[in-house]
């Protein structure tokens, strides 16, 4: 990246612009109005982006990655309105730029990803239509021509049988799919820049892995530049060339990527890139920043870090955010008061009072016991639309197809221990959680609290039954009440199972709220009044309310960002240690479940493939979707290139799975026969005990890499 | 990790619950149409409390001698074929119209809300059961099914609270019901089913509170509704019987003068009118002051 601002033509068709960067924004000013005043949500940023390169702008929701991206489109709506700063793409000024020429260059010659590929297609075009229409904008061609250029544009991207799919609606393609669709109507007009908005933050990591790869080769073809905007590191290390770090409406740091993890100039990159939790690593707690994000309309005197920053001396106080600088001997520029006297290339090692993972005592017996678990859905709607009417072999018959959405599935809980269930979108996680706590009603199966058999109890027995397993959810904001104060939200579960009310209700929340990390008169408080992470806090007060046993955590941390889930996976850490609660821990993030975990479920389609401990789990042999999932997590670490074991196609529908074992469609290790025929059964397989595998491979065709950690 | 309090931190800079209701008040404030429409139900209901005091004349002393005289200093609204005065008449009308108003509203949201609290939580069987009584009930217009009420009741101004409630408590039922059914999927129901509540408790306690808003905005909007009906019916002689200053059969008596004396219609007719005007800008006010996604407060 280029320092120097370089003086270019103004010239949009760009033809004498052999020094000048594609892309170069200078003090691009963005405020919006709100009830609380003017908010600056893009902070005199500046940065340049040349030909052919991937510039990662990071930050946490709020940093103003999103804005800046828009700003440079002039897709800022009231009450938003760009104040100040010039972005010069090619040379000109597209700021200067009327609505009618910003739409020439729309689509043309910047393109936008948009994040959500469930949200930014139109239902009722078709995929075919939906590209052709950019192409039309601004190509001269026909409807035929387009129509063609349309299906290039979509075997360019990936998509197989594009021609017989061109018709199709956009409900018939998966969520990579539609990524691709995006892509392929972001690129159709082979743009010079494509701005992508957390392109893969809707997907699984495994699709995840090939629209980056994607990403990567198209790029590499046709020389386009890349401004990716993700909140994830790991997707940065893997794709991009610079990176950008935003923090409050401030690009804090701009470096290459190597230098940006080896040296970190600024001390929150440095704690983004300590808050995650890496796979192949053990840790006692995770280094997490102090607090978060300060809201846009009451910012700090000084640095907007210093309040969270451990190096922030007094000067950082006061005087206004520290101007964007250049580092000696770096390519990086930080924003820092301290940049020159701090050297943080070395990750911060977590503070005092880390408890480091117990050994469980399963010499008992299991405290949360679920045996052959099944919960299958109607589908359709109604009573008839689940009836199939099957014409095959003459006379016609009708049957009544369902969604497998658990399917046979078993596992223990021990006292204290922490159990993980891992899987992609679909697999059956959360529906598990449900099932066994029976929010919802089981199909079959059998599950036992403390020996007593849960699902054969009548409902006001199941509702005592309630104190000993409670729930947290991914959605903090959702699963709070929010006409209801903190205070009674936690105190109410007190009320209820008997625990205490009035005075010594009101003390016991009062140190529930404290022991989570709140304040105490965060009791009169409402849940809107707080941080996505305080809420979350609060949710995780709820539950221990009644001092359950066994906590089921539903994606704890998953709508959290990276420095407050780091916050809330101490949190809980610390609890279980003091409390001995046992946690059912779902997660889609392996890094997160490697750290908390004892032991692992890994799901596939309803079924679990293998289970043991993170060790046993994180080290051949392995399942070979387990071995595809721990390969393609991208890591928060460019020197690290993984094999990567991509998979093809996408997750069967649960409705009709295929014959045999699950996951043969996609697996990259297939015998042939036998695992279309035969179901595999999850046997006690491989070293130590109590690690099980349900595949027909030996183990010695499932070891042939070695561990992940 | 250093102890908890520390490392979460300060409060988002918002501010107890006062910051709420003065968002909903800033809100309020910078809506004309829901301003306005308070104003005049506040003059109203004002109107209404303080009518004995506010009536110059007694609504049913007849006085032949001044007969359908046009309005003055004395009768400002003129007086009606047999003598009274229409002014006092119409204040003391005030007082109908709102108690139908009110009275069949707040039946229709106690039955309604219920009903469909109940169709929306519980679903299934229950929900096509409610709902397609509800539908049933929906498919005659207000007017026609109110009246043939009134028939079998008789004419009566309790009947036509009565009749009136049955005839809103659908439309109640329907906003309720799709409000529980949005409120259903927000986790917060579900930790309370965690935490082993009832769901008569949940229903009552977690969901209902959060479907008060737009309750409140169908009931303002059919409170103006059910004074119009009332009007209706009184006018077609099945409401309010004589000697009632019901406005609707204040209508009726004076059609038959319209052209000697037409300030015996145009005075109620006016105060139907700007009644109804008043609830409904207050509904709509309301709808888009409690809507969050509407921000009404210019940026």
């Amino acid at each position: 990246m280029s320092v120097e601002p370089t003086p270019g033509p103004a010239d949009v068709a760009g033809a004498a612009d052999g020094d000048a960067p594609l892309l170069e924004v200078r003090d691009l000013r963005t405020e919006f109005t709100t009830r609380a005043g003017r908010v600056v949500a893009a902070n005199d940023v500046s940065f340049s982006l040349e030909r052919g390169e991937t510039m990662g702008l990071v930050g946490e929701s709020g940093a103003g990655k999103s804005v800046t991206a828009r700003s440079i489109l002039q897709l800022i709506d009231r009450p938003g309105e760009i104040t100040g700063g010039e972005v010069r793409f090619k040379g000109a000024d597209l700021l200067a730029c009327s609505e009618a020429e910003m739409g020439a260059i729309r689509g043309r010659e910047i393109a936008l990803v948009p994040q959500d590929p469930m949200a930014s297609l139109n239902p009722v075009l078709s995929v075919g239509d939906q590209i052709a229409e950019t192409i039309a904008r601004h190509q001269d061609v026909g409807a035929a021509e387009a129509r063609e250029r349309a299906i290039e544009a979509m075997v360019d991207v990936g998509i197989p049988d594009a021609a017989e799919r061109v018709d199709d609606y956009p409900h018939e393609f998966s969520g990579g799919m539609r990524q691709r669709v995006l892509l392929a109507i972001g690129l159709s007009c082979q743009p010079d820049l494509v701005i992508a908005d957390e392109p893969t933050t809707a997907l699984d990591v495994t699709t995840q892995a090939k629209i980056l790869d994607l990403l990567g080769e198209l790029q590499a073809e046709k020389g386009m530049a890349v401004l990716l905007i993700t909140h994830n590191l790991g997707v940065v290390a893997q794709t991009c060339d610079h990176v950008g770090v935003m923090y409050a409406g401030n690009l804090v740091e701009t470096a290459s990527l190597e230098d940006l993890f080896a040296n970190p100039q600024h001390p929150y990159t440095r704690g983004l890139i300590d808050s995650i939790p890496d796979v192949d690593t053990t840790y006692d707690a995770l280094p997490a920043m102090a607090g978060s994000m300060p809201d846009l309309t009451d910012l700090p005197a000084g640095c907007n870090f210093a309040p969270r920053c451990p190096h922030a001396t007094e000067a950082c106080q006061a005087g206004g955010d520290p101007p964007l600088e250049p580092v000696d001997g770096s390519t990086a520029r930080v924003a820092c008061h301290h940049a020159a006297d701090l050297d943080l290339s070395e990750p911060t090692v977590a503070g005092p009072g880390a408890v480091g993972r117990r050994a469980v005592d399963r010499s008992g017996d299991p405290l949360f016991d679920v045996r052959d678990l099944r919960k299958h859905f109607p589908a359709g709607d109604g009573l008839l639309g689940s009836l199939e009417v099957d014409f095959d072999g003459g006379r016609p018959r009708v049957s009544r197809r369902s969604v497998k959405a658990v399917d046979g599935v078993s596992f223990d809980v021990y006292p204290g221990e922490t159990v993980g269930l891992v899987g992609e979108s679909g697999c059956g996680k959360s529906t598990i959680a449900r099932a066994a706590l029976r929010l919802i009603e089981p199909t079959s199966g059998e599950i036992y609290v403390e020996g007593r058999p849960l699902h054969e109890l009548g409902a006001t027995e199941v509702r005592s039954l309630r104190r000993e397993m409670q729930l947290v959810f991914q959605d903090p904001g959702s699963s709070l009440n929010p006409r209801k104060t903190v205070g009674a939200i936690v105190g109410r579960a007190m009320e209820l199972h008997g625990i205490a009310t009035g005075a010594a209700k009101r003390r016991r929340v009062r140190e529930l709220l404290q022991r989570v990390g709140l304040p105490g008169d965060a009791a009169d408080r409402y849940p809107h009044e707080f941080s996505g992470g305080q809420q979350q806090r609060v949710a995780i007060a709820h539950a221990l309310a009644v001092d359950p046993k066994l906590v089921v955590c539903d994606e704890p941390v998953s709508a959290l960002d990276v420095s407050v889930q780091a916050q809330i996976l101490n949190l809980l850490h610390d609890i279980q240690a003091e409390r001995d609660i046992a946690f059912l821990f779902i997660s889609h993030n392996i890094g997160v479940v490697r750290h908390v975990c004892d032991r692992v479920a890994v799901m596939y389609l309803g079924e679990i493939v293998e289970f043991g401990s993170v060790e046993q789990v994180f080290s051949p042999p392995f399942h070979p979707y387990t071995e595809s999932l721990l390969s393609t997590v991208p890591h928060a670490d460019p020197g690290r290139e993984t094999d990567r074991m991509l998979l093809e196609g996408s997750v069967p529908s649960p409705v009709n799975p295929p014959s045999g074992c699950a996951f043969q469609t996609r697996c990259p290790k297939k015998l042939g026969g036998v695992c279309e025929r035969e179901a595999p059964a999850l046997e006690a397989r491989g070293t130590g005990d109590g690690h099980r595998l349900a595949c027909h491979l030996d183990l010695e065709a499932m070891s042939d890499r070695d561990a992940f950690i | 990790m250093a102890t908890a309090a520390e490392t979460v931190g300060r409060y988002l800079p918002l501010t107890a619950r006062r910051e709420r209701f003065s968002r909903f008040a800033d809100q309020f404030r910078a809506n004309t149409k829901a301003k306005i429409g308070f104003a005049i139900v506040l003059a109203l209901v004002v109107v209404a409390v303080l009518a004995p005091v506010i009536a110059p004349y007694s609504i049913s002393k007849t006085d032949i001698s001044h007969r359908t005289e046009a309005p003055s200093v004395q009768h400002l609204f003129g007086t009606d074929s047999l003598g009274r005065d229409v002014f006092s008449r119409v204040v003391m009308g005030s007082r109908i119209s709102l108690y139908v108003g009110f009275g069949a509203i707040s039946g229709a949201l106690l039955v309604g809300t219920v009903i469909g609290l109940l169709a929306g939580y519980l679903g299934g069987m229950t929900d096509e059961l409610l709902m397609r009584l509800m539908d049933a009930a929906m498919a005659f217009p207000p007017v026609l099914l109110a009246l043939t009420l009134m028939v079998v009741l008789g004419p009566e101004l309790n009947n036509v609270v009565l009749a009136l409630a049955f005839v809103y408590t659908p439309y109640i039922a329907r906003v309720a019901r799709s409000a529980a059914l949005a409120e259903r999927n927000e986790s917060y129901v579900e930790a309370a089913v965690a935490r082993g509540e009832s769901n008569r408790r949940i229903v009552l306690a977690e969901v209902l509170p959060n479907c008060a808003a737009p309750l409140l905005v169908q009931g303002s909007l059919n409170v103006s509704f059910a004074i119009l009906s009332e009007a209706s019916l009184s006018f077609l002689g099945l409401g309010a019987q004589p000697p009632t200053p019901s406005w609707g059969l204040m209508i009726n008596t004076g059609a038959g003068f319209m052209e000697t004396a037409p300030w015996m219609i145009i005075f109620p007719g006016l105060a139907i009118g700007l009644t109804v005007i008043g609830f409904n800008m207050l509904g709509d006010g309301l709808r888009d002051v409690l809507d969050p996604k509407v921000d009404t407060v210019e940026a």
